[in-house]
């Protein structure tokens, strides 16, 4: 339970938070008709007659797009309708074409479902549910240009028709970290099920954020909706400052008005829409066009069998079988990219190096790519390249100061550390004819420290095993120094 | 149910038709007339019955994910009014 | 060679394949009546090139013996049918020049097998009427007028009324018509040709501007039951690009024509004998009902109890889903725009559709909005739906019992201009008797039946199952024979 409040004068308000996420659906064509889907395309050029809503065209679905809504909704462990079907939602706007969305109002394919978040990565104690309402096919709009001519704005309709999952949650979040956790947990879920590539900045994945506050153990206040914020930051921000807007406006006497706002970045508020509002009544009825959505069971087994291990069991596998510490086990999984990565490298070096190799991957690797500004994708390293460093300090051919050294020549030259270690010869020795011989140099270099020792100034120990390990260029094996040193200085 | 020059004027905004007093005044009782007229369908027990959905048998088909279409933005703007740049130009919208 | 202009489409495609005549005679014949004919305002558009390359194809495959189906027989399309870089305006002045860079799978379909086309014909605006009154660029006329020696000047009906006036006029031997809720056979019924109304999905919706999508139907309009399987062959078929059209084969309708029906039950719904009819509907129809007596078919009274909520629940459904299809035209991709000056977007929405509307239009998309909005949808669209339901449940259930229904296909004959323009429900009831199938989805043909006492057509109509238009056609060739319709209007235009 979050203890999140808004401080008032008179007193503390807690902040009611409903999200409704729409995330661009994963397909080549779009939800009706047989244009690309592609990104940042020369305007109207993936536009089909059907998307400009010429006369007499009409809607043809795309199964993908069925789909994988479908495997979404399995992936939130949701209701799957076997029978839903689209409606029309009409209004007027210059990016709706044909006057109306196909979207699904009064049956849907998707049910009530539920998403784990985890407030504290290190803390299974921090996991809180929170409510999926429904899952929703619909057509995404056009584009609106309003910078490129003093009296007009441009239209480009490649969007238009694009498919769109709309993923209602219940109002149950209650901070504006609990909605960052939830639209990080949510896009991690899509990424795993390959339904969505979350890619925020292109708008793959837009929420409309609905915010209402209440005196703690009150009923639900007037809420307002935000929509289209294309960032978590920016959603955790619009639902801080609605929801002290909100507490302002109550305490000074004032009501909510149930009403459509907009995010202002740069102005770092929400600003009304009530202007282009004006009492919006959808008339939503079933779109004669098409008939019902009817699935198979056949289909959906097939939908079942092919998602993969989810973000939550992978975690607690991670942390069971593997033993990982917790948080490693939440940092491995919080991306697909990063538990394949880790996956690839645990296959060469096997279970029992987990917890060496998740050590190193979250602290070594990620450390670099961080300085590099790399991502996992453009890493240097490979994992087999990985996997062959971690065995060369597990079978002691490396110390782990050589291995810092090995590594680092990989990330400037992406060769293989075992190729570093033969040409630029940093493998560690445990000779310990060699090492006795550099000892005995070093005991004869320094004489009078030895007669000091040996008249009991023990400090000076650790002065010897550094002179011999210098005098070794750090390749010496500390522990077998150790051992030959004790012996010779008696 | 009675439709007055007020409901007129909001269904007419609804689906976007400028109506002038005039119009309006002559719309409502037309309209009345007809949906005085449709009222009588209220009578008819309808208990059980479930909305019609398709009218012969069929079933939905779907469509493969495949980019057959597009590419085609001459002809998506070959009648537009009013077409700028590769795009349709409409009044300035403020959002 | 008489008249090549007298023929129907059948007399054509023989003559063609016999040599009796060139596909180009035929077509500069038709060609030059449609020239004559502009008093009856019939054409919105004249395609005499697209006319006379196709015939000129015909004359050249029937040299190198690869006549198509249609080889050789021109047509009129209606404007309902966008027609590639031809005007499509679907009678309405928003679309005045949109020239569509396609064409609709049926026309599409017609021209595949061989027909040309003479011209874009005439209709009542987005189909929404019964007398082409609506439309915007003015009333078709009907080449009929009453015998009283007074030239009033008549409907021809609508929404396909410049179909029916061409075929009646003899400009052209066959056209295409659309149904929504009685759009071919009202009209066919007024100026005595035959027009049929398949099941519903059998042509494909697409490229046909939509009016009503879960009714509108495609369908042939000609002098015959014979000509209308004929084209009605060529215009259906399977279209993967239209979700609610049928993946079943097309019979050979034409093949299988019989008018044997010997045994068939036809069934009389008792709820068809309404109040107000004029008597002259009721003798037709006891006329009718002899004939298939006579043709030896059993006559069963049946009885249809939800018919009398038909009309009002199509004037529930039919406005709705115009008010949303008719939301495409909007002045900001094709059609008309009127931008007001110094006006927004929405000045220019409402600006636009209200000049680029026609009353009729405006009337029905209001209709269609207010019961579709907030806190009515239950109670007129949904119970609209379940009505519709209880409707074509009666259906099923009587043709457990019989094979077919044989009705009146309008209340009356053809009516002058002007007459109920000013009473939109009395208009409505023209489609008292037609809209029951459409709301269906069931086969229903017009055929011609005889004259009425001011010397005008009267019509009867055949409802069938759901896809046995075969049993249609053939029920509706008994009756032609029996009827014998030969009569035609004097040429006054
Ligand atoms: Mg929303
Ligand atoms: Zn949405």
């Amino acid at each position: 339970m979050s203890d999140y409040r808004i401080q008032g004068a008179t007193g503390a308000w807690e902040v009611v938070i409903g999200l409704e996420v729409h995330a661009q659906v994963t397909s080549a064509a779009k939800l009706f008709s047989g244009a690309s889907t592609e990104f940042g395309a020369e305007p109207n050029t993936q536009v089909s007659l059907i998307d400009a809503a010429m006369p007499g065209m009409l809607p043809i679905p795309n199964a993908e797009c069925i789909r994988q809504a479908v495997r979404t909704g399995m992936a939130l462990e949701a209701q799957i309708n076997p029978w839903s079907r689209f409606d029309r939602k009409n209004y007027f706007y210059a990016d709706l074409p044909q006057g109306y969305q196909i979207s699904q109002l009064y049956h849907p394919i998707v049910g009530e479902g539920e998403i784990e978040i985890l407030l504290d990565p290190k803390d299974e104690a921090s996991a809180k549910r929170i409510g999926i309402e429904r899952i929703h096919l619909e057509q995404d709009a056009g584009k609106l240009m309003h910078d490129q001519h003093p009296s007009y704005s441009y239209v480009d309709l490649n969007r238009c028709g694009v498919a769109l999952m709309e993923i209602v949650s219940k109002p149950d979040m209650r901070s504006p970290e609990e909605a960052g956790a939830y639209v990080r947990k949510l896009r991690a879920i899509l990424r795993y099920v390959g339904s969505c590539d979350g890619n925020m900045e292109q708008g793959s994945m837009r929420a409309d954020v609905n915010v209402s506050v209440r005196k703690p153990g009150d009923e639900f206040g007037t809420r307002t909706e935000t929509k289209n914020v294309n960032s978590v930051r920016f959603i955790m921000a619009v639902i801080e400052h609605e929801a002290s807007r909100q507490v302002d406006v109550l305490e000074s006497g004032g009501s909510i008005v149930q009403e459509t706002r907009l995010w202002d970045p740069d102005k770092n508020e929400t600003r009304s829409l009530r202007s282009k509002e004006e009492a919006h009544d959808y008339r939503y009825f079933p779109d004669p066009d098409l008939l019902p959505v009817e699935l198979e069971d056949a289909f959906l087994v097939e939908c079942r069998a092919s998602l993969p291990e989810l973000p939550d069991a992978k975690r607690r596998r991670y942390e069971g079988a593997l033993g990982l510490p917790a948080y490693n086990a939440a940092v491995l999984t919080a991306e697909v990219e990063t538990a394949r990565w880790f996956e690839a490298l645990l296959a060469e070096v096997g279970d029992a190096q987990a917890l060496r190799a998740s050590n190193w991957l979250i602290s070594d690797l990620f450390g670099a790519l961080n300085r590099l500004g790399k991502t996992l994708e453009t890493s240097p390293v490979s994992p087999s390249q990985a996997a062959e460093l971690l065995k060369l300090v597990a079978d002691g051919t490396l110390s782990g100061t050589l291995s810092k050294q090995v590594f680092e020549i990989m990330l400037e030259t992406g060769q293989d550390p075992g190729a570093i270690v033969e040409e630029r010869g940093l493998k560690q020795t445990s000779d310990t004819g060699a090492i006795d011989k550099v000892i005995a140099d070093v005991m004869a270099a320094n004489a009078n420290k030895v007669a000091e020792y040996r008249g009991g100034k023990d400090k000076l120990f650790g002065f010897f095993v550094g002179q011999t390990m210098k005098a070794m260029a750090g390749k010496g094996n500390p522990a077998v120094i150790n051992e030959l040193l004790k012996k010779a200085l008696g | 149910m009675s439709v007055d020059t007020a409901t007129v004027r909001k269904i007419a905004s609804l689906a976007r038709i400028a109506v002038s007093d005039a119009e309006a005044e002559a719309l409502a009782p037309e309209l009345n007339n007809i949906l005085g007229w449709v009222e009588q369908l209220q009578e008819v027990d309808v208990s059980g019955v479930a909305p019609m959905t398709a009218v012969i048998p069929n079933h939905l088909r779907l469509r493969e994910d495949k980019v057959t279409d597009g590419g085609i933005r001459e002809d998506v703007l070959a009648n537009a009014p009013n077409a700028e740049h590769g795009f349709f130009a409409v009044p300035k919208v403020i959002e | 060679m008489s008249n090549v202009t007298d023929l129907g489409i059948a007399a054509i495609r023989d003559g063609v394949r016999d040599g009796r005549f060139s596909a180009r005679e035929v077509a500069e014949g038709f060609i030059g009546a449609v020239e004559k004919a502009k008093a009856l305002n019939a054409f919105t558009v004249e395609t005499p090139e697209h006319a006379l390359a196709a015939a000129d194809a015909a004359d050249a495959a029937r040299a190198s013996g690869e006549l198509k189906p249609l080889s050789g027989v021109p047509l009129g399309i209606k404007d309902l049918f966008a027609t590639k870089g031809v005007q499509t305006t679907a009678g309405s002045r928003m679309l005045q020049g949109f020239e569509p860079v396609y064409e609709s799978t049926v026309s599409g379909n017609l021209f595949a097998a061989g027909a040309g086309m003479l011209g874009k014909l005439n209709m009542d605006e987005f189909a929404m009427g019964s007398s082409n009154e609506t439309s915007a660029w003015g009333p078709v006329l009907s080449p009929w007028r009453r015998n009283d020696g007074g030239n009033a000047a008549l409907t021809p009906g609508g929404s396909s009324g410049g179909s029916a006036s061409a075929v009646a006029a003899r400009l052209a031997p066959g056209v295409t018509g659309t149904d929504t809720g009685g759009s071919i056979r009202q009209p066919a019924a007024f100026v005595g040709i035959t027009g049929i109304k398949p099941t519903y999905g059998r042509c494909s919706r697409w490229g046909m501007v939509a009016f009503a999508s879960s009714l509108d139907q495609a369908g042939p309009m000609a002098h015959d039951v014979r000509d209308c399987a004929i084209m009605l062959e060529a215009m259906a078929g399977f279209d993967s690009k239209d979700s609610t059209s049928l993946d079943v084969p097309v019979p050979n309708w034409e093949a299988a024509l019989s008018s044997d029906i010997r045994g068939k039950r036809i069934g009389i719904p008792k709820e068809y004998r309404i109040e107000g009819v004029p008597e002259e509907i009721d003798r037709v129809w006891e006329q009718g009902i002899a004939w298939m007596r006579d043709a030896g078919a059993e006559i069963v009274e049946v009885s249809l109890p939800h018919t009398k909520y038909a009309l009002p629940t199509y004037y529930i459904i039919a406005p709705a889903e115009a008010s949303s299809n008719l939301a495409r035209y909007d002045g900001v991709r094709y059609g008309q725009r009127v931008a007001p000056e110094g006006g927004n977007l929405q000045d220019m929405y409402e600006a636009t559709r209200a000049a680029g509307f026609g009353k009729e239009v405006k009337r029905r998309i209001m209709i269609g909005t207010y019961v579709l909005s907030a806190g009515f949808y239950d109670a007129y669209f949904n119970q609209a739906q379940k009505v519709r339901a209880l409707i074509a449940r009666d259906f099923e259930r009587v043709f457990e019992d019989v094979d077919l229904l044989l009705t009146p296909t309008a209340p009356s004959a053809a009516f002058g201009l002007g007459e109920k323009s000013n009473d939109p429900i009395a208009m409505y009831l023209n489609d008292v008797f037609a809209v029951p199938a459409s709301l269906a989805g069931l086969p229903a043909i017009s055929v011609p039946a005889g004259l009425n006492a001011q010397g005008l057509p009267l019509g009867l109509q055949l409802i069938g199952r759901a896809l046995d238009e075969q049993g249609v056609l053939n029920a509706a060739l008994a009756f032609e024979e029996r009827a014998g319709f030969k009569a035609r209007p004097e040429a006054w235009w």
